[in-house]
């Protein structure tokens, strides 16, 4: 069932390329947008049948090259059956709010089908290699994505992008085939690496793994010092482009520290984890600082990216501290660094696509050439004013609840680090309400530039489908959050339990 | 005492097809010489399936000058195989050509001394192999007879013929220090040798194994002779004899070398370094897509190298090694069949649009370049995470890391070229309506297909990926021991 989910989109890729050349547009998009809602509700039925007891489920483990030490295992544990849905949900909102979208429809169609695969494929993989398969290859696909239907610097934005996390993905491989040399029998195979903590009392051989995973799981996150490919793929990707960047791809960063690097180098992990820390703080202040600086409203986006997955990193790190009066503490901080993936993914996924309705209506991202624009456009700027709430952490969304469990978790055992992150929400708070009054309050003032003789207008009935949902989502996370919990705190105990080993 | 030809057989069967086909097209009206053509690509089945049915175990032919292993049987399958790749190019190229039987012979001679290089276990015979192996090449080249293709041959045989010497040289030395020219014979004579001429052998030797790879500092002439050739020779020269040469190589290392104190190794490593850092930083600003592709395959032998310098360090080198290999030549053989089947096309920005025009040749262009780049789940991919596990394992690490970090800069130039495959139809062809009909008629025409050759690309990016993918029982079928 698992192996259907993530080879669904990819075979419907396919399809959609091998339709004859007359085919309309309309069939396309149709097969896209069923497609996406039937590996929805694939993923909602592994979540029907996910017992909360925790552990590995829908696990399947078939020989693929034994020579190598490689096998086809997949399966789902509480950290990543969230991120799984999470993906089902964010292609499903992408698709539908691609419906109007003319520029090579089959093509754009068919790669993001393929990315889904990826996506889900390395959220399922229990193998390094098959991580490493689907990771190399939501790279490539986004790389395409970009290139082909971004605006208008995007041939050069994409290929930095490329080049960064290509290297980014090589350190990571590298890291994997140390892990492979230190297992006896050696083996890519995660659980039993997990299981056999391969590098336990070789603690130089462990900080040089720990190293090449780290920087290749930063490039991706992406933290300090590592995150200057992303403002500007996220500046010239399309909007449906940046929603799967930030959603979706930045979570493969955090998910393989939580999957790979915390329980298979506990050590290593537990030795290095200020790193960690300061690395999450340094991302969370400067990510806002810098996002506080911007003009361009997508650009600013993505720094709060930045910002948001360095409290993440925050909290992985904080989870390391010694001692075992704060373990309830250490497992509110894994749990909530889990909570935070899907929440910003969510959150973040609507701001993206709503920053794509602002540029499709004015064509330009400057804030400074909108105003008043609340006016003309209600339901935007409530769709708009809703999701920067969330994403700053207003209680009663998910945000909120992802973020109080990290400063929470992170308090007791790094007090100092806690408290300048705690700043950064601050920072956010001032960031997205003075966009929002650039943008919204004031007279009415819409960029003259070509194409926009047309006045501003509301959200279509196509993009509200795809972003209303998303942050419907944000509030049920936000004032239910037991469902996902009871699924998450399973895996963040298992994740605990392996790290202090 | 063993003679028998048969075991020869796919060699034999190689050499007897092209002296055949010599006489039979002599005698073949010009139409009919596809028939030359035909023999050639059914004796290259025929050694296919021998090298397939032989006996993997280790096995010395011919009071033991010839090797029979799994690194010979690799080498059998992807050079016939690659030869059959290039008979069909050739044939699409040559196609009633009044030299197309002289084509089909000397791509055949050049093969065969790929294979004996592969499988010479004798120095003497790897001298005879070298020279079998070169002088169709020099031919090859210049088969074209104008100025560029004169230009490939004419430095191609002035840098053979230097490093041939060299090489002799350096083959006299070593049979002065170790007494014996028999691999086995000569591992015990090196041994007890003085470490200074074995070192000034071992160099001499290097020289023209290197020169038939196309490895720095050798390699002067592979950017001219890929380019100055015709596509089909290109692809040829550019893949087969390295696969020749670097068997070739690998049993020098794992034979005759293993004993030495000669620091070997290094010098590979460092040989290693050389060919893919300097084959990448030059590949990065060419505009010609052969040249690019030259430059490429430079880049290419450093990672192959990598094994090399980790023999007897890891088991995993030789199936690493001899993975690469079928990987690469089925990979770059591919990128060639793009270039072939596109023979208007010289320079990057003539791909503009070719997505749009032809979706599949597009689409096998990316997944050949991103397989020499090693991208999963192509066959290279699998095969640089085995060099790679190989070199951390032999304890050559920083070279891990040099491969990686020059990984990344090769996917600089490969994505120059994807970049206006996949992009829509030249800029300016939108300018004006008029100007634009003008430009899209251009594009057109340079962008003429020939389709053998697309279908061609298309297979071998599917078999690539394939073979990545299927890589398992592969895999396992080159670990064996060779002839000590």
């Amino acid at each position: 069932m698992l192996t259907a989910l993530v080879l669904l989109p990819a075979a419907a890729a396919v399809l959609l390329l091998c339709l004859p050349r007359s085919t309309p547009r309309t069939a396309f998009r149709v097969v896209w947008v069923a497609v996406s809602a039937a590996v929805l509700a694939l993923a909602l039925a592994v979540w029907a049948g996910y017992r909360d007891a925790g552990g590995i489920q829908y696990e399947t483990h078939a020989r693929w090259i034994p020579s190598a030490g490689i096998g086809y295992h997949i399966g789902v544990d509480g950290l990543s059956l969230p991120l799984l849905a999470l993906t089902a949900v964010l292609f499903l909102a992408c698709s539908v709010h691609a419906l109007r979208g003319t520029h090579r429809v089959r093509e754009f169609a068919a790669l993001f089908l393929f990315l889904e695969t990826t996506c889900l494929g390395l959220f399922a993989a229990l193998d390094l290699i098959l991580f490493f398969v689907f990771f190399d290859l939501s790279i490539v696909a986004m790389y395409f994505i970009i290139a082909g239907w971004g605006h208008k610097g995007a041939g050069r934005a994409a290929l930095y992008f490329f080049l960064y996390t290509f290297l980014g993905s090589l350190a990571l491989l590298l890291g994997f085939i140390g892990l492979y040399l230190a297992a006896e029998p050696h083996t890519f195979d995660m659980v039993a690496l997990t299981a056999q903590n391969p590098l336990a009392g070789r603690s130089a051989y462990g900080a040089l793994v720990l190293l090449a995973l780290g920087i290749g799981l930063a490039v991706k996150t992406p933290t300090v010092p590592f995150h200057t490919w992303l403002p500007p793929a996220h500046t010239e990707a399309p909007a449906e482009g940046s929603a799967i960047l930030a959603g979706v791809l930045l979570k493969m960063g955090t998910y393989g520290f939580l999957r790979i690097a915390l329980p298979m180098l506990p050590e290593a992990w537990r030795s290095y984890a200020l790193v960690f820390v300061v690395v999450g703080v340094v991302s969370v202040l400067h990510g806002a600082l810098v996002a506080l600086a911007q003009t361009e409203f997508k650009r600013m986006i993505a720094y709060t990216s930045v910002n948001h997955m360095g409290y993440i990193v925050l909290a992985i790190g904080a989870a390391a501290a010694a001692g075992g009066s704060t373990g309830d503490a250490r497992r509110l901080a894994v749990t909530g660094a889990t909570y935070q993936m899907v929440s910003h993914g969510l959150l973040t996924g609507a701001l993206f696509l709503l920053a794509g309705v602002l540029y499709e209506r004015g064509r330009t991202y400057d804030m400074g050439a909108y105003s008043g624009v609340a006016a003309t456009a209600p339901v935007f700027a409530a769709l708009t004013g809703v999701a920067a709430f969330a994403s700053l952490g207003l209680p009663g969304f998910s945000g909120f609840i992802a973020e109080f469990q990290i400063l929470t978790g992170s308090l007791g055992p790094r007090p100092v680090a806690t408290g300048l992150a705690v700043l950064g929400i601050l920072l956010t708070a001032a960031l997205f309400l003075r966009a929002l009054q650039r943008i919204f309050l004031g007279p009415l003032r819409l960029p003259e530039a070509p194409g926009t003789a047309r006045p501003f207008a509301d959200i279509r009935a196509h993009e509200g489908v795809a972003i209303v949902p998303l942050l419907a989502l944000a509030v049920v996370l936000g004032l239910a959050p037991r469902f996902v919990l009871d699924v998450i705190e399973p895996a963040s105990r298992d994740v605990l339990e392996l790290l202090a080993r | 005492m063993n003679e028998n030809p048969l075991d020869l057989l796919p060699e034999v069967l190689l050499g007897a097809s092209a002296v055949l086909g010599l006489l039979l097209g002599a005698w073949l009206p010009r139409r009919r010489q596809w028939l030359t053509g035909a023999l050639a690509a059914v004796a290259c089945v025929a050694g296919i399936a021998a090298a397939v049915a032989a006996a993997p175990g280790p096995m010395a032919a011919f009071d033991g000058a010839f090797a029979i292993d799994p690194v010979t049987a690799t080498a059998r399958v992807v050079i016939l195989g690659g030869t059959l790749l290039v008979l069909v190019l050739g044939r699409i190229a040559y196609r009633a050509d009044p030299r197309e039987t002289e084509f089909y012979v000397l791509l055949q001679l050049a093969a065969l001394g790929a294979l004996l290089l592969a499988g010479a276990q004798d120095l003497l015979l790897l001298a005879a192999a070298y020279l079998l192996a070169s002088v169709p090449s020099y031919t090859l080249a210049g088969f074209r007879k104008d100025g560029p293709g004169t230009e490939a041959a004419l430095k191609y045989y002035v840098v053979g013929a230097l490093l041939g010497v060299m090489m002799l040289t350096g083959i006299t030395v070593l049979f002065a220090a170790g007494r014996a020219t028999a691999y086995p014979a000569l591992a015990g004579g090196l041994a007890t040798a003085p470490t200074g001429l074995v070192a000034a052998g071992v160099v001499g030797l290097l020289a023209g194994v290197l020169f038939k790879a196309g490895g720095v500092p050798c390699h002067f002439w592979v950017p001219d002779a890929v380019q100055g050739s015709t596509p089909a020779v290109a692809a040829f020269l550019a893949t087969l004899p390295k696969i020749g040469a670097l068997a070739a190589l690998y049993r020098l290392a794992a034979v005759p070398l293993s004993a030495t104190d000669v620091p070997w190794p290094a010098l590979i490593a460092v040989l290693a370094t050389a060919s893919m850092t300097l084959g990448n930083l030059a590949a990065f600003f060419q505009t010609d897509v052969r040249r690019l592709l030259a430059y490429s395959t430079i880049s290419q032998v450093g990672y192959l190298l990598i094994p090399i310098a980790v023999t007897g360090r890891s088991d995993q080198a030789q199936p690493a090694l001899l993975y690469y290999l079928a990987g690469y030549a089925l990979t770059n053989l591919g990128a060639f069949a793009v270039v072939c089947a596109l023979p208007r096309a010289r320079a990057l920005d003539d791909y503009r649009g070719l997505l749009r025009r032809h979706p599949a040749l597009a689409l096998s262009l990316v997944v050949c370049l991103l397989g020499l780049l090693g991208t999963p789940p192509t066959a290279v991919f699998l095969g640089k995470l085995q060099v790679f596990t190989a070199a951390v394992d032999g304890g050559y690490t920083w070279l891990a890391v040099v491969a990686a970090v020059n990984t990344v800069a090769s996917l600089f130039y490969y994505l120059r070229w994807i970049q206006p495959a996949v992009a829509g139809a030249r800029a300016d062809a939108d300018a004006g309506a008029g100007a634009g009909a003008d430009a899209g008629a251009d594009a057109a025409r340079t962008l003429t297909v020939r389709r053998p050759a697309a279908l061609l690309a298309c297979a071998a990016a599917a078999a690539s990926v394939v073979l990545g993918i299927a890589g398992g029982p592969v895999l396992d079928l080159l670990g064996g021991p060779l002839v000590r």
